[in-house]
């Protein structure tokens, strides 16, 4: 019988947002062309086409290297920290005033869901540029001293495209260093939106620069020798070579990386909110999220249980126009990651003999689009027990008693984070203490805030954003 | 002592809290800093390091966990036992550093007031890099800082004592475990070091000291990936050498501490961040409700 | 889903509800409520965008939900005769508005409002049990109770205990609501928690369990007399139960939230949260109900707006 309340389209108007047909580089306070070739970047549930963006070469690098420079020693990294604040502030306000074009935006480029851009990526990034523009003049009480490292190299993935700049230029313009910044080659029109709202924020030229292009823009960004800071956020891979690149040098290096974290279900868990935790925790986002919980693990004796509410829970998301007010889940980034889920989730079939199950959802034709998926029968020697799928795919595995959830949570070259889903408090405490991850939520997943530091143990990358502590990365040391 | 024939020491390494010989069966000499004969010391193979890989490993469930106020405890019992020993070490200075008796008497001194100095920070420096973070809603969020794991330490090569010590108890109070590389001309105060240990209610495998060339040994540690952090000091001056285990340690993204262009002065305040590079900060959240 | 009879269900549970001791342990072995997690859920749902055809379909099965209640020591045969004629014909002026379900009255005005809707096909329902507090003897109580039925009530909406239960004394509570569904007879009962004297989630789902394992057609959030009345999140937990209670039972219990509901688009949250929590099946005045009185004449307000692509006043539509 078919649903008599089905919910009429609720589209979120695109006329806010104006596109332009082509984008340059955003260098010393410009819009200028690049030197290089140009890339279309697409809207991922249409495959449309959104504009045609630059594709900085080395010598558009340079060019924003040297003018990150010249802004660092000549302003900025001289200017008193309360004029940096209100800099720091002027942007955030400017986020919140243009918070809805700056949230169609990232839904256009990104494929993410309105209602996440807008209720979930966007307010944090005006609170990460509130917060750290409150740090700019106390930088001697953050216990790293006040001077500033110079330039700031930054890339950034597509995941958070927004969010992740934020957590980006929001700490090391507050410390006093300048930034270049290269956007995901798949998401970069927010940046470029951002660069705008630089513009209108009257932020000195040179002081934030967006270099847009792929991996060898990246490259050129990183192994520039004229930068004392790079800060990464994406693949452990990529992450692993940029350790290799700055080998040797006297940059200094923060990567946040994967992750493949342990979602643990005990029996005495809240079990409604659990069932929300695991679903917020894998199919947020698209599951396009480092510290997603892609692996729930769940005490044998309410296994059957709560995989028959999350399946039962699944039935209710609805996947589709991201720009549906009532999308929960929305389109795969690109068709590279598409194919990528796609290969995972077959050799999961395999592995698990047929363990593979998605509620009946129609999906666009057009676009990329990959079902909510769980995986029971999964054992942690399965493939999909331990690669970072970055899609919409659950790992269902049990275990009997808690010192097994933590060997089974740790065993992971990954370490970022970690759920624990349980009402009683010391277990709580016991299983914080023993799990090897950076950020841990118990009886909650997926929570985000400016003053929480957030980065990983062990293969996750090093040092943490946000806090006090996220200043760490971008200041010399107690002095 | 005319007519007594001395009874010569053969130094060895110390893993797991023994003192086994190297697994290689290799050692080499070791002179004074007038250049004569001192003894023979175990040469550490890369064997011994991934010996003592497993050892620190096995080690570091037991140690972190053990109470800050407990590896306080255990910090300061190191330097009580090495007070009690400091001729040995005035002497072990001496001979291995040249200098004056005087000036090796200044670099124990240094050496025990560190280690009683670290002993302190055990139960404080969580306090100082940790804390309640306000987040914008209903939740407790907790951020403290917790050992990396395994580290591997590159001793100083010249400041064979108080550099030693100097990186090895950052990197214990905190709660980690070390395999270090002793210097490799200068190894005596390590090896008299690890008698200390191995009477100071230390765990064994909480500190393994492997004798022996950093640039022989160093490049294992730096690949293993079992190890989570590797301090480069020992190699200080060696760019390319220092280069090649820095991408060798981004295998398993261990966190490096960089060597640097010439060895520091020891005897310089040490600050914090000897400790804070071997700490993850882990923060945990949860709601707040009735 | 199995489909089981009410009596195998109840047998079922014939081992919980035996002693104290043993419902005790089955309430408090029920899955903890997070009140920071149900808040989200709740809100998020509250996020939903529902326009023109689903609001359109929203608005009329939300005036369908209508328990449209007086319940004041005021109250008098012109005002309740005024109510059930509002709650027969909410939009004069519309004859294809729906009827609201009931209209909601203290018992001894049963038998005016009775009068008023005959055969309209609107309930009338009563609140009985010593209304709102519940403070009187179990006799007090039955004889309300009885009196309302004889009355010509179609629904009696009873509080529970609420000392007793805060105490802990939860077989009185259930053998309470097993005695006033018994002297219901024919009539549905509705079970009102109060769960605003209640404070924790936790226990509005133990008492939702009660009182579906003693027999209540429908579980009631608020007498209305008590802030907080309805809230989304509590409805939510209730929602979770009824849907719970019928996967273990076979069994399907209403849910009415009373109290606090003023207008439509906090209507169309409880409904969508009815859509997406409990299931469609609830979609429906015979499994959802709202308590409210100023409610209606928004849910009008909206409807016309939606109909006339204007908005409308309060001049436009009758007081009652």
């Amino acid at each position: 019988m078919s649903n008599p309340f089905s919910y009429a389209p609720a589209l979120e108007s695109r006329g806010i947002v104006n596109l332009q047909p082509s984008y340059g580089l955003f260098i010393n306070g410009e819009f200028v062309d690049g030197a290089g070739s140009s890339f279309k970047t697409i809207n991922p549930a249409t495959e449309e086409v959104l504009a045609e963006v630059s594709e900085a070469d080395a010598a558009d690098v340079d060019k924003a290297v040297k003018a990150a420079r010249r802004a660092h020693t000549r302003v900025w990294g001289k200017m008193p920290g309360r004029e940096r604040a209100k800099y720091l502030y002027r942007i955030a306000r400017i986020i919140q005033e243009r918070g809805r074009e700056l949230a169609v935006l990232e839904t256009l480029d990104n494929g993410k869901p309105i209602k996440e851009a807008r209720d979930v990526d966007v307010p944090i990034v005006a609170a990460h540029f509130f917060y750290y523009a409150g740090w700019a003049d106390k930088l001697e009480h953050s216990g790293f001293g006040t001077r500033s490292l110079g330039v700031a190299a930054q890339v950034i993935p597509w995941n958070f495209p927004l969010l992740m700049l934020a957590w980006k230029i929001a700490p090391a313009l507050a410390a006093g260093n300048t930034v270049v910044l290269k956007p995901a080659e798949t998401t970069p029109l927010t940046a470029l939106l951002f660069a705008e709202i630089c513009q209108q924020a009257d932020l000195p030229a040179g002081v934030v620069n967006i270099v847009t292009g792929a991996g060898a823009t990246g490259q050129a960004l990183i192994a520039h020798e004229d930068v004392d800071k790079v800060a990464f956020t994406g693949s452990t891979e990529v992450g692993k070579a940029i350790a290799r690149v700055v080998a040797g040098t006297e940059k200094r290096v923060t990567l946040e990386l994967g992750g493949k974290a342990a979602n643990i279900v005990f029996d005495d868990a809240p079990l409604d909110q659990a069932i929300e935790g695991i679903v917020n925790g894998i199919f947020f986002n698209q599951g396009h999220v480092c510290c997603a919980g892609s692996r729930l693990l769940v005490q044998e004796s309410v296994a059957d249980e709560v995989l028959e509410r999350l399946k039962s829970r699944m039935t209710s998301l609805r996947v589709g126009d991201p720009l549906d007010k009532n999308t929960d889940i929305g389109a795969i980034n690109s068709a590279e990651q598409l194919a990528r889920i796609r290969e995972l989730a077959e050799i999961g079939e395999t592995e698990t003999g047929g363990g593979r199950w998605s509620p009946a959802c129609e999906l666009p034709s057009q676009g990329f689009w990959f079902p909510p998926t769980v995986f029971t029968g999964v054992t942690q020697a399965h493939r999909i027990a331990r690669e970072e799928i970055f899609g919409p795919v659950l790992s269902v595995l049990t275990f009997r008693t808690p010192t097994e959830a933590v060997e089974k949570a740790n065993n992971t070259p990954y370490g970022l984070s970690a759920g624990i889903w349980t009402e009683k408090g010391s277990r709580i405490l016991w299983m914080a203490d023993q799990l090897r991850a950076g950020v841990v939520w118990a009886n909650t997943f997926n929570k985000f805030d400016p003053t929480s530091p957030f980065g990983g143990y062990k293969e996750s990358g090093y040092g943490r954003e946000g806090g006090r502590h996220g200043l760490e990365g971008y200041l010399k040391g107690a002095e | 002592m005319a007519g007594r024939i001395d009874v010569r020491k053969t130094y060895k390494l110390f893993i797991g809290g023994a003192f086994p010989r190297s697994e290689s069966g290799y050692s080499y000499v070791v002179n004074d800093a007038k250049g004569q004969f001192m003894a023979n010391a175990s040469l550490a193979s890369r064997k011994d390091g991934r010996d003592a890989v497993v050892a620190a490993r096995k080690a570091f469930g037991g140690w972190s966990a053990r109470t800050a106020y407990n590896r306080a405890q255990i910090l300061y019992r190191i330097a009580e036992v090495m007070e009690d020993r400091r001729p040995q070490f005035v002497d072990a200075v001496f001979r291995s550093e040249g200098g004056s008796v005087a000036r090796a008497n200044k670099v124990v001194d240094e050496a025990i007031d560190r280690l009683v100095w670290y002993a302190g920070w055990a139960d404080k420096i969580t306090q100082v890099v940790g804390g309640a973070n306000p987040v914008a809603g209903p939740f407790f969020n907790l951020s403290s800082p917790e050992p990396t794991g395994v580290v591997a330490v590159l001793a100083p090569q010249e400041s064979s004592l108080l550099g030693l010590v100097s990186v090895v108890a950052p990197a214990i109070t905190t709660g980690n475990t070390v395999v270090v590389v002793s210097s490799h001309e200068r190894p005596l105060p390590a090896v008299t070091f690890a008698e200390v240990l191995a009477t100071s209610d230390v765990p064994g495998g909480v500190v393994n000291i492997l004798t022996g060339s950093a640039a022989t040994v160093g490049p294992w540690l730096a690949a293993h990936m079992d190890v989570n952090a590797i301090d480069l000091t020992g190699i200080a001056g060696d760019a390319d050498l220092a280069r090649n285990l820095e991408i060798a340690a981004a295998d398993n993204l261990k966190r490096v501490r960089r060597a640097p262009a010439a060895e520091p002065d020891w005897s310089q305040d040490p600050g914090t961040s000897a400790m804070t590079w071997l700490l993850e900060t882990k923060t945990v959240w949860h709601p707040i409700g009735l | 889903m199995t489909d089981t009879s009410t009596t195998t269900a109840a047998a079922a549970y014939d081992d919980v509800t035996s002693s104290d001791s043993t419902l005790r342990r089955f309430l408090h072995g029920l899955p903890g409520v997070d009140q920071v997690g149900a808040e989200a859920r709740a809100a998020s749902l509250g996020t939903r965008s529902i326009k023109t055809s689903a609001k359109e379909f929203a608005i009329d099965l939300a005036i369908r939900m209508v328990d449209l209640t007086t319940l004041e020591g005021a109250d008098t045969v012109g005002k309740v005769t005024a109510l059930a004629n509002k709650a027969m014909r909410p939009d004069p002026a519309d004859p294809s508005c729906p009827q609201a379900a009931a209209v909601c009255v203290y018992p001894d005005m049963v038998a005016t409002a009775k009068q008023v809707l005959s055969s309209s096909g609107i309930k009338v329902a009563a609140v009985a049990t010593a209304f709102p507090s519940g403070r009187a003897a179990m006799d007090i109580k039955l004889a309300d109770t009885r009196d309302a039925v004889e009355a010509g009530a179609d629904e009696i909406d009873m509080v529970i205990d609420r000392g007793a239960f805060l105490s802990g004394r939860y077989l009185q509570v259930f053998e309470e609501i097993q005695a006033v569904k018994q002297a219901c007879g024919q009539a549905h009962l509705k079970v009102i928690f109060e769960t605003g004297e209640l404070q924790t989630y936790d226990n509005v789902r133990r008492v939702s369990w009660l009182a579906m394992l003693a027999g209540a057609d429908f579980i009631k959030t608020s007498t209305g007399k008590v802030q907080p009345a309805a809230t989304l999140p509590v409805t939510l937990v209730m929602l979770e139960a009824v849907r719970d209670f019928r996967a273990a039972t076979g069994q399907m219990v209403g849910v009415k939230p009373a109290g606090g509901i003023r207008n439509t688009k906090e209507a169309i949250k409880y409904l969508v949260m009815v859509n997406e929590v409990a299931g469609s099946d609830w979609l429906d005045p015979d499994w959802f109900r709202f308590g409210a009185s100023s409610l209606l004449n928004d849910l009008l307000m909206q409807r016309t707006k939606m109909q006339t692509g204007r908005y409308s006043g309060p001049d436009y539509f009758t007081l009652d």
